[in-house]
């Protein structure tokens, strides 16, 4: 009998990776993902530069890049229409009607690389190369005059770009409004 | 009987050609005021009357695509407090993507001991959850910070519904896989075409978030982010990203556009308050409200709705003469945390002008303030997070309108 058992529970042993695929949970649900499946969906680029890929881009083909797939609707130079402005509006978050672009609000230039190339063109998003959202990158970056005409960004440089409003975000507690 | 016998009796006799059905129908008994016909047949999927028609969502005029937009609530036409699916407010960055769910995964990695990914199908084999919760766009009433602009409640206030959500609790799924040290954050992307991403607190989410799968009993819609979609009780509508397919744990913020270029609050000093999740408590009066027409003096009972991504209403007041004196309103169960309160007032209307408002308190003690008291402290550009008292006026005709008084 006990000798039985011993053969069905080494037997169920010998089987059981090929029924169940092995899963790393506690529980058993889910399986381990394929270091493609990361590679693929990993595309989040953090404040600190952590993400960003290999390759580079320069303003100059930034510009070309922008007048074709991104002036239709952003503007010519990144004044805005029909979709987001882009550019300017320095100094208006005091005022009346505040310009809330890239260069005025933006507190991070890795944001801009995350965007671009997560979301950007909105209607053909992920059709870019990184090469080609570096430059598009530094452009936008180098039209708000946050960096020279010569720039190239890369993963070494984007990050170390300063964003004119970037002390301006504040975590304070919003309770302080109740009356 | 009798009638009948003297009618048949008088047709015959004046040897009139009756036709067949109407010979019937005056011979019936029942009286003219019944059905003399069929109804529809069964339907596989049930449809709102035709007489419901204007019951719809309404879009936004604002936005240049309706691709990146939004559409409101009908406030005004919903009953209790659990919005219907159909009905149930749009937001979306980049249209409404198509997924199978056989093909749709969840990758959770980071900052975890095993990363892993789940189909659908290993996420059912989880013990669901069932929780009641709003959802609503901190966007709400962005129209209406400097001057009343919608004339509606649906446009003031429709960035708002409320659903029984289904699913895996995400501290089921994160203590599965085990969270490492020094997590403190995590990424929730969407599997839409911007891949919408937002950074939720790890505190938030072992807390009360939900991974649903079901919204009133049946899968997502679509537009809801079906199959799959994250549910964060009480914070901002954004943050519960629809078409979820990953979550990567970290240890810092990620700063995604969404929670820096957008969904910051812009103060009248230039600086911009960052991360403010929590809807703050709010409520609106449904019934009677902007764009109605009252016809009669006499009873119309006021009627409302109340809620806070702090916790549970405690207290709705209504005032009718534009905030001098408040009285109690009756809160209807269920009052359940996070989730829309329907309050009710019972109210005469004399004929006169009148300025009707109604406030919240919930359970921390917080009470919904003016729109001067919230204008005094945020400004008005900061766009999100508007949770002033609401005023509706009635004209001396019975017409009502959106009013900052």
């Amino acid at each position: 009998m006990h000798k039985t058992i011993l053969v069905a529970v080494l037997l169920a042993g010998a089987l059981f990776p090929v029924m169940l695929p092995a899963s790393p949970t506690a529980s058993g649900i889910g399986q381990s993902p394929t270091a493609a499946q990361i590679t693929n969906w990993n595309v989040d680029v953090s404040a600190s530069g952590a993400g960003l890929p290999a390759g580079q881009g320069a303003v100059a083909q930034g510009q070309l890049l922008y007048a074709a797939r991104c002036a239709a609707c952003h503007g010519a130079s990144g004044a805005g229409g029909p979709m987001d402005r882009l550019v300017g509006g320095a100094g208006s978050l005091t005022a009346a009607k505040p310009v809330k672009t890239v260069g005025s609000y933006w507190p991070h230039a890795t944001t801009l690389f995350d965007y671009i190339r997560r979301a950007m063109p909105f209607d053909s998003p992920g059709t870019l190369t990184n090469d080609q959202v570096y430059a598009l990158t530094a452009y936008l970056l180098y039209l708000n005059g946050i960096v020279s005409e010569n720039a190239v960004m890369n993963a070494r440089t984007l990050p170390s770009v300063v964003m004119p409003n970037r002390e301006n975000f504040t975590e304070e507690d919003p309770r302080p409004d109740a009356p | 009987m009798a009638n009948r016998r003297r009618f048949l009796s008088v047709a015959l006799a004046a040897g009139s050609t009756l036709a067949a059905g109407e010979l019937a129908r005056a011979a019936a008994d029942g009286g003219d005021d019944r059905p003399n016909a069929l109804g529809a047949p069964l339907s596989p999927y049930g449809s709102p009357s035709p007489f419901e028609r204007s019951v719809v969502r309404v879009a936004t005029t604002l936005t240049p695509t309706k691709f990146s937009s939004w559409d409101f609530t009908p406030l005004q036409d919903l009953h209790g407090t659990i919005t219907p699916n159909g009905l149930f407010f749009e937001r979306n960055h980049g249209g409404v993507p198509e997924i199978d769910p056989a093909e749709h995964r969840l990758l959770v990695h980071g900052l975890v001991d095993n990363p892993a990914i789940f189909t659908m199908d290993d996420l059912r084999r989880y013990p669901p959850v069932s929780a009641i919760h709003f959802v609503e766009c901190s966007g709400n009433g962005l129209t209406e910070w400097s001057k009343p602009t919608g004339k509606t409640v649906q446009l003031t206030h429709g960035l708002l519904s409320c659903a029984e959500w289904t699913g895996v609790s995400v501290s089921t799924l994160l203590r599965d896989v085990g969270v490492k040290s020094g997590a403190a954050w995590v990424l929730a992307e969407g599997a839409d075409a911007p891949l919408m991403d937002r950074s939720i607190p790890l505190e938030k989410m072992m807390d009360d978030a939900i991974i649903a799968y079901a919204q009133n009993g049946e899968a997502l819609r679509p537009e809801q982010g079906y199959p799959l979609r994250l549910i964060l009780p009480g914070f901002e509508g954004n943050m519960n990203v629809k078409w979820l397919r990953r979550l990567k744990v970290g240890s810092a913020p990620f700063y995604t556009r969404e929670e820096t270029a957008k969904y910051t609050d812009l103060l009248a000093n230039g600086q911009a308050r960052m991360f403010t999740f929590v809807m703050e408590a709010k409520s609106v009066i449904t019934q009677p409200s902007g764009g109605m027409q009252i016809h009669a003096r006499g009873e119309r009972a006021i009627s409302g709705l109340a809620w806070s991504g702090r916790g549970a209403i405690r207290r709705v007041e209504v005032s009718t003469d534009g905030g001098n004196r408040w009285s109690a309103a009756q809160l209807q169960e269920p009052i359940l945390s996070k989730a829309l309160t329907r309050f009710v007032f019972p109210w005469k209307w004399s004929g006169e002008e009148a300025v009707l408002q109604s406030r919240c308190y919930d359970e921390t003690g917080y009470v919904q303030p003016t729109l001067a008291q919230l204008v005094r402290v945020r400004g008005v550009n900061s766009v999100y997070h508007l949770n002033a008292i609401q005023s509706w006026h009635v004209a001396s005709d019975g017409t009502v309108t959106n009013v900052h008084a």
